[in-house]
C-alpha cells in the first residue's frame, strides 16, 4: 500500500526535496507551507505520516503538532519534526508538543524514507 | 530530462531572491522602528531557512555565514540582544554579504574569506561564540549513546522456557563461547567497543525495551521498530507483562503494559541497531548490548523474581502473537487510541478550533505559478497577432459595408473588447513590482556612502508598483549610476550640511509611480541642487557649449545628459567609471522613456524617468507619407499642427521653421527625410506632428495625412535587420501591411534638415 505522507515546511527548496525523496521511495506526498496550511490541507487528508518544519510563519510546527494531536482521527499518526538543530532541548520540546520523532536537516533522502517507514512500519 | 536534483538547486536559488528580500524588507522595519513582534521571526526565519537550504546543498560557505547570522538573530528574538544603530549596521552589511554568498554559491564559487571574515569577526563580538561550536558538533547524525552496558544482561533473569528453545535454534546455538575463541581471548565483558562476532561474522545483540505510556502516547509503535529490526537479521522476542492485564473493557489503550526482551542476530553494529530506537530514547527502558550466550545460560538458569507470561519465540517470517497484536488494535497498547487522553487533547483541541477559525478568517496565500519567461513571451507574441487579426478582421467588416448595428459589427466591437482586455492581462503577467530593484539600491547606497564618507540613507517609495520584467531588468544599470551620482555628486559633505543646518545624514529618494499609463521613476537627493555656473563652465571649458552664451535654468541641466561630462572636481573612483549620464540617458531612451531633471540650489536635485509599462504594445499615431503607412509613437507628439503660410519662415538658403506659440521650431519633412520625395515647395496646408524631446526641444514633422490613432503591437526589427535609422520598429496594421515605427528623436537628430528643395536633386527626381 503507498504510504501517504503531508509535508509541512515554509522553504519551497525543502519541500522539493521531501517530495523528490518521497516519490523516489514511491510514496505519495502532499505539500504545506506552513502550519495552518498544513491543517487546511489536512482537512481532505488522511495521511500515514506527517512531516514539519518548526520555525514557520502563521503558526509554527509546535503549535501545527498540538493542533493536530488535539484532532481524533490523527492523534496516533505519526509525525516527524525537521529541524536544523539537533539540540536535545528542541527534541524534547517536539517530543512534548507530540512529535514522533524528528530529522535533522540537511537530511539525507534514505534516511529521511528509513525515519518514515520506522514510524509507518 | 534533466537532474531533479539540479532544478531544485536553481529553485533553491530563486527562493533565496525572495528571502533576501524579506530580509532586506524586515531589516528596513526594524530600522525604522515601525517593526513588530513577527518581523524579527520573519528576518531569522529568511536567514535560517537560507541556511536550511544551503546545508541540502553542500554549500558549507553559505551554511557558515547564515549560521553566524542566524545566530545573532536569534539574541534579538530571544531578547538577549538589543537593537540600537550600530547592530542595524551591522545586520544590514550581513545582509548584503549573505546575498553576495548566495550568489558565489550560485555560481559554484566561494567569496573572498577577507570579505565575510571581519564581519563574522563583528557578529562573534557581538554575540559571543558560546554554543556554536557544540551546534556543529551536533550537526553530526550520530545518536548520542545508548548504553552498552553489558550488565544489562541481567534482565535476562526472566529467560524462561522460551530463551531456552531460542538457545536451542540451530543458528543461535552455532554460537561459540568467545572466552573460548582462539583469535579473541579478551572477554567481551571487559572490553564494550569490541564486539565479539559469530564464525559467520554475525553478532547477536540482546535488546530490552520497556516502552513508557508517552511513547504511544507520540504515535510511536513498537512493532514498526521490530520489522525494523527484522530488517537487520534474525530476530527472537519475547513479550512480558509488567502487571496484569486488565480485562479488556477496563484497557487503558495508552498504558505500557508490555516490555520485551529480544535477540537480534546480524551483521549490523550497534550503532545501526540503536539508530532503530533513536525516537523513543528517553521514553522507553532501552539496554542494547552484545549477548553473551554463556551469561544468558547462567541467568537461564536463575530463578526470575516475576515470571513473566510465556510466549512463544516469533520465527520472523511467520506471523505471531507480535504481529497480531497490531492487527487488533484495541487488544493492545500499540494501538490508536479510541479513548484520548483528557488533558493534551482538551488543550490541542482548543488549539486546532483557534487554528482553524483563523483560517477562515485569514485568507491564505496567493498561490502562484511559476512559469518558463519563454512561454509567456508567447503568448505575448500569440496575443500580439490576435490583437492584429482583430483590427484586420474589423477593417474587412467595414470595408464590406455592414451597417455598424449589424450582428457581425456589434459581435466584432465585443470581440474587440475581450482583445484588448486579453492583452492588459498577459501583459500583466510579464510585470513585475519595482521592489526587487529598489532594495538592490539600499546596498548601492550603503556602499556608495561609506566608499565617498558620507552618511545617507535610502527611502524608497511605491515598490508595488509593477512594469515589465525586461524594463525593470534594463533599469538596474542605469539607476544603480544614478543613485551612485546622487550620493557622490548630490549630497553635499557632514561639514557642508550641518553648515546648511541640514541633518547630518543625507536622504536618497526612490520612487515609482503610475502615471498617466507610463511608469514614473525618480531620484532625488536633498544635497546642494545643480551648481549651475560650475556646469556651464565645466560645459564651456570642455568645448561642449561655446562661451559666454546666456542658457536658462533647464537648458544648463540638460548638460548633464551631454557626453563626457563630469562635475566632480575630482573624479572618484565610484561614479567616474567612465559612465556619464548621457549613457544613462540612452539606455533609457532605449527603453522608451524619457529622463529629465529639476534641481533647486540649497535643497536637492531630482531626476525623473518616465517609462512605458510594457515594451510589447504601444500608442501610436498612424500617418501617411507618400505611399507608406508609418506610425509616430503618441507619447513623442505634444500636438499636431496644420501650418500656415504665415507661420512658415526661411532660415538659411534650404531650412525652414514655423512658429508655434511665439516659437520658431524647426521643421521637417519627413517624405524628403526618409528619401520618399524631395522636399516640397510649399508646406502651407500641410500636417505636421510637434515633437517634444527629453531636453525640452521640439520639431516639428510634416506628414501628408493622419489616418488614425490607436495601440501597435511592436515588431521588433533588431534581430533581421540591426539599428535602422531613424525606425524604432515595426507593426501589422489591421488590413495586414507592415508599418514601420518611426524614432523622432533619432529622426531629428540626423536630420539634414532640409525642408527646401534642392534644385539639383528636383532636377534629377524630375
Amino acid at each position: 500500500m503507498t504510504i501517504s505522507v503531508l509535508a509541512v515546511d515554509d522553504s519551497r527548496t525543502m519541500r522539493d526535496m521531501i517530495r523528490l525523496a518521497l516519490n523516489g521511495a514511491g510514496m505519495e506526498t502532499h505539500l504545506a507551507e506552513d502550519g495552518q496550511h498544513g491543517l487546511e490541507v489536512l482537512d481532505g487528508l488522511m495521511p500515514d505520516a506527517i512531516i514539519t518544519d518548526i520555525n514557520m510563519p502563521r503558526l509554527d510546527g509546535f503549535g501545527f503538532i498540538d493542533a493536530v494531536r488535539g484532532l481524533d482521527r490523527l492523534q496516533s499518526t505519526p509525525i516527524l519534526v525537521l529541524t536544523t538543530e539537533s539540540a536535545d532541548e528542541l527534541k524534547a520540546k517536539a517530543r512534548r508538543a507530540g512529535a514522533t520523532g524528528w530529522i535533522v536537516k540537511p537530511f539525507d533522502p534514505e534516511k529521511l524514507v528509513r525515519a518514515l517507514r520506522m514510524v509507518t512500519g | 530530462m534533466s537532474d531533479p536534483m539540479q532544478e531544485i538547486r536553481a529553485s533553491f536559488f530563486i527562493e533565496c531572491e525572495e528571502l533576501l528580500e524579506a530580509l532586506q524588507d524586515g531589516l528596513n522595519a526594524l530600522s525604522e522602528g515601525d517593526a513588530d513582534s513577527e518581523t524579527i521571526n520573519v528576518v531569522f526565519r529568511a536567514v535560517h531557512s537560507i541556511k536550511g537550504g544551503a546545508g541540502a546543498f553542500g554549500l558549507d560557505q553559505l551554511v557558515g555565514f547564515a549560521h553566524k547570522f542566524e545566530n545573532a538573530l536569534d539574541a534579538v528574538r530571544g531578547g538577549t540582544l538589543s537593537v540600537d544603530d550600530e547592530l542595524m549596521q551591522l545586520f544590514f552589511k550581513c545582509g548584503d554579504i549573505l546575498s553576495d554568498v548566495v550568489r558565489a554559491s550560485r555560481d559554484d564559487e566561494t567569496l573572498d574569506e577577507g570579505i565575510t571574515a571581519p564581519v563574522i569577526a563583528e557578529l562573534i563580538a557581538v554575540v559571543g561564540d558560546t554554543g556554536d561550536e557544540e551546534e556543529e558538533e551536533e550537526l553530526d547524525f550520530t545518536p548520542t549513546a545508548l548504553s552498552l552496558d553489558l550488565g544489562g544482561i541481567e534482565d535476562l533473569a526472566g529467560a524462561d522456557d522460551g530463551m531456552a528453545d531460542l538457545a536451542d535454534l540451530p543458528d543461535l546455538g552455532d554460537l561459540p563461547n568467545p572466552g573460548t575463541d582462539p583469535t579473541d581471548d579478551t572477554p567481551p565483558v571487559s572490553a564494550k567497543g569490541d564486539e565479539p562476532a559469530t564464525d559467520d561474522g554475525l553478532r547477536v545483540f540482546k535488546i530490552g525495551f520497556s516502552p513508557e505510556p508517552e511513547l504511544y502516547l507520540g504515535g510511536n509503535e513498537p512493532l514498526f521498530l521490530f520489522r525494523l529490526l527484522e530488517d537487520l537479521g534474525d530476530v527472537e522476542s519475547q513479550i512480558e507483562v509488567n502487571a496484569t492485564l486488565p480485562a479488556l473493557d477496563e484497557l487503558q489503550p495508552n498504558a505500557a503494559l508490555l516490555n520485551w526482551t529480544i535477540l537480534l542476530r546480524t551483521n549490523a553494529d550497534q550503532s545501526a541497531v540503536a539508530e532503530i530506537f533513536e525516537f523513543v530514547e528517553g521514553i522507553c527502558q532501552l539496554d542494547i548490548g552484545l549477548h553473551d550466550p554463556s551469561e544468558a545460560e547462567e541467568d537461564l538458569a536463575g530463578a526470575p523474581k516475576d515470571p513473566p507470561a510465556p510466549l512463544p519465540v516469533e520465527p520472523p517470517p511467520e506471523p505471531t502473537p507480535l504481529p497480531e497484536t497490531a492487527e487488533n488494535p484495541p487488544s493492545l497498547p500499540p494501538a490508536p487510541a479510541p479513548n484520548p487522553a483528557p488533558e493534551p487533547t482538551a488543550e490541542a483541541a482548543s488549539g486546532a478550533d483557534a487554528a482553524k477559525s483563523n483560517a477562515s478568517k485569514t485568507p491564505s496565500k496567493s498561490a502562484t505559478v511559476r512559469v518558463d519567461l519563454e512561454r509567456i513571451d508567447r503568448l505575448v507574441n500569440l496575443v500580439g497577432e490576435l490583437v492584429i487579426n482583430q483590427a484586420m478582421l474589423a477593417q474587412s467588416v467595414t470595408e464590406a459595408g455592414l451597417p455598424s448595428n449589424s450582428p457581425v459589427s456589434s459581435g466584432l466591437d465585443e470581440f474587440q473588447h475581450l482583445t484588448r482586455n486579453i492583452q492588459e492581462s498577459v501583459m500583466m503577467i510579464r510585470a513585475q513590482p519595482v521592489k526587487s530593484l529598489f532594495q538592490r539600491m539600499g546596498r548601492i547606497v550603503r556602499e556608495a556612502s561609506t566608499a565617498v564618507g558620507k552618511d545617507a540613507r535610502l527611502v524608497t517609495e511605491g515598490e508595488a508598483t509593477e512594469i515589465d520584467k525586461t524594463v525593470i531588468e534594463r533599469l538596474s544599470d542605469p539607476l544603480t549610476h544614478m543613485i551612485r551620482n546622487a550620493v557622490d555628486h548630490g549630497l553635499e559633505s557632514a561639514e557642508d550640511r550641518a553648515a546648511a543646518g541640514k541633518p547630518e545624514r543625507g536622504i536618497v529618494r526612490l520612487t515609482a509611480a503610475h502615471r498617466s499609463g507610463r511608469v514614473v521613476i525618480e531620484v532625488s537627493d536633498d544635497g546642494g541642487g545643480i551648481n549651475r555656473p560650475k556646469v556651464q563652465a565645466l560645459a564651456e571649458e570642455r568645448g561642449l557649449i561655446p562661451a559666454g552664451q546666456s542658457l536658462s535654468d533647464q537648458e544648463i541641466d540638460n548638460l548633464l545628459f551631454m557626453a563626457g561630462f563630469s562635475t566632480a572636481d575630482q573624479v572618484s573612483n565610484l561614479s567616474g567609471r567612465g559612465v556619464g549620464m548621457d549613457v544613462v540617458k540612452s539606455s533609457i531612451s532605449a527603453l522608451g522613456g524619457r529622463i529629465s531633471t529639476t534641481s533647486t540650489p540649497g535643497r536637492g536635485t531630482s531626476f525623473s524617468i518616465s517609462l512605458p509599462l510594457t515594451l510589447a504594445v504601444l500608442d501610436g499615431m498612424v500617418v501617411r507619407i507618400e505611399q507608406e503607412t508609418m506610425v509616430v509613437p503618441l507619447s513623442a507628439i505634444a500636438e499636431t499642427l496644420t501650418l500656415n503660410e504665415t507661420d512658415i519662415r526661411a532660415l538659411g538658403p534650404r531650412t525652414r521653421v514655423v512658429l508655434v506659440r511665439e516659437e520658431f521650431v524647426p521643421l521637417l519633412d519627413l517624405g524628403a527625410e526618409l528619401g520618399y520625395r524631395t522636399p516640397r515647395a510649399s508646406y502651407a496646408g500641410c500636417v505636421a506632428l510637434l515633437i517634444v524631446q527629453e531636453d525640452g526641444s521640439r520639431a516639428a514633422l510634416i506628414v501628408d495625412r493622419i489616418d488614425d490613432q490607436r495601440q501597435v503591437v511592436i515588431k521588433g526589427l533588431q534581430d533581421s535587420y540591426g539599428h535602422v535609422p531613424g525606425v524604432a520598429a515595426a507593426t501589422i496594421l489591421g488590413d495586414g501591411k507592415i508599418a514601420l515605427i518611426l524614432d523622432p528623436a533619432d529622426l531629428i537628430s540626423n536630420a539634414s534638415g532640409y525642408s527646401t528643395p534642392d534644385p539639383a536633386l528636383q532636377q534629377k527626381a524630375g
